[in-house]
């Protein structure tokens, strides 16, 4: 029964990381990847590693999906005004 | 190369990692179980050090030189995407305009930002007592500070953040780590040795180098995500390519904070499926 808590947060990142994956468009999969890094900060949780999931909490689940998000936004700029040259 | 060499070259690869791998998990201790000879070990300084949280005894005091060396690492990344996104001579800036903020999220974000900025420097300076550190508290104030562009826009972002400032501060942080490493060989013993008196167990001034230690990584990480993210954020919002579209109204939708609330580049929703992919891997990477 101990060991309930870290089975569920372990399927939970399982999940987690299945759907990151299987995600195919950037802009939701860094939202994906942010429910991610919850899951993996919860399992550290369990595991009793409270440094490691402040850790996560913070990089995993607020900078790195900022920063996909950020790049995706730069790239698509720049591919929209490609292709319109393309056209003209 | 062709495909071939290649499948075999991973194969190669894939069977050394294995190997090692299984070499190295055969000998573990099992997981879970109730003897703990290294945390044992490793509590034990911890305590002598008098330092409540052993985590922040085995980074910062016990393994100090490996802090030195991962924080050196976040130090030279952060200085190779300063140079890689920095403005080029056939791009130009584009100043946003000013943008208008949902009420709510406005609001929010405003009560949040004191309490989150708080919350990092909580947690910077209770690193050697509870959960935390300097990495964590630096992520979680800099990232604060980033609530102001949820809340206002990007402009009000900037009045604030002056990144000569956060460069100068990164810079600092690091030397200070540097720095504080050789009061061990002022006093004669190894480097980043906790030479400092100890004060009382419990204490926010206990342990020694210890707080000072963290409150140098703190400065240097919330310096290093603010000026990594300035670079981002520039790149995303003020700097366009020569020909490339200048943006309409960058700050309404430049927002990616807001937990898709509003999606940035959901204006590109219409890109066809390669592009997309191509960057996904880039991102997740």
């Amino acid at each position: 029964m101990d060991e309930l808590p870290v089975a569920l947060a372990l399927l939970l990142v399982a999940c987690a990381g299945t759907a990151a994956v299987a995600t195919r468009d950037p802009v939701r999969q860094s939202l994906v990847l942010g429910v991610l890094g919850l899951a993996l900060a919860l399992l550290f949780t369990v595991l009793q590693a409270p440094d490691v999931a402040l850790s996560q909490l913070a990089v995993g689940t607020a900078l790195t999906p900022l920063m996909v998000l950020l790049s995706v936004r730069k790239v698509r700029r720049k591919a929209r005004s490609e292709r319109r040259e393309e056209h003209e | 190369m062709s495909p071939r060499t290649r499948l075999w070259v991973l194969a190669c690869g894939v069977a050394g990692v294995a190997a090692l791998l299984a070499v190295t998990v055969w000998r573990l201790p099992p997981f879970g179980g109730a003897r703990h000879p290294y945390g044992e070990r490793a509590v034990e300084a911890a305590l002598a050090s008098r330092v409540a949280n052993a985590v922040a005894s085995v980074n910062f005091d016990q393994r100090a030189f490996d802090t030195l060396g991962e924080q050196a690492i976040l130090f030279g990344s952060v200085l190779g995407t300063v140079v890689v996104l920095r403005q080029t001579r056939d791009e130009r800036r584009v100043e946003p305009e000013p943008a208008g903020v949902a009420g709510p999220v406005r609001r929010y974000a405003l009560i949040a930002l004191p309490v989150v900025l708080l919350t990092g420097v909580y947690v910077v300076a209770h690193g050697q007592l509870s959960p935390g550190g300097g990495f964590q508290g630096g992520v979680v104030a800099a990232t604060g500070l980033h609530l102001l562009y949820v809340a206002v826009d990007y402009r009000a972002l900037k009045r604030v953040r002056s990144v000569h400032l956060f460069t100068l501060a990164d810079a600092a942080g690091e030397a200070g780590y540097l720095l504080l490493g050789t009061g061990g060989l002022l006093a004669g013993t190894a480097y980043l040795t906790d030479v400092l008196p100890l004060g009382t167990f419990g204490t926010l001034a206990s342990g020694g180098t210890v707080p000072l230690l963290n409150a140098a990584i703190g400065v240097e990480v919330a310096a290093a995500v603010v000026v990594l993210l300035a670079r981002f954020l520039d790149q995303a919002i003020e700097i366009v390519t020569s020909g490339e579209e200048g943006d309409r109204a960058p700050g309404t939708d430049g927002a990616p904070g807001t937990g898709g609330a509003r999606p940035a580049g959901g204006t590109g929703r219409a890109d066809g499926a390669d592009g997309p992919h191509r960057t996904g891997r880039g991102g997740a990477g």
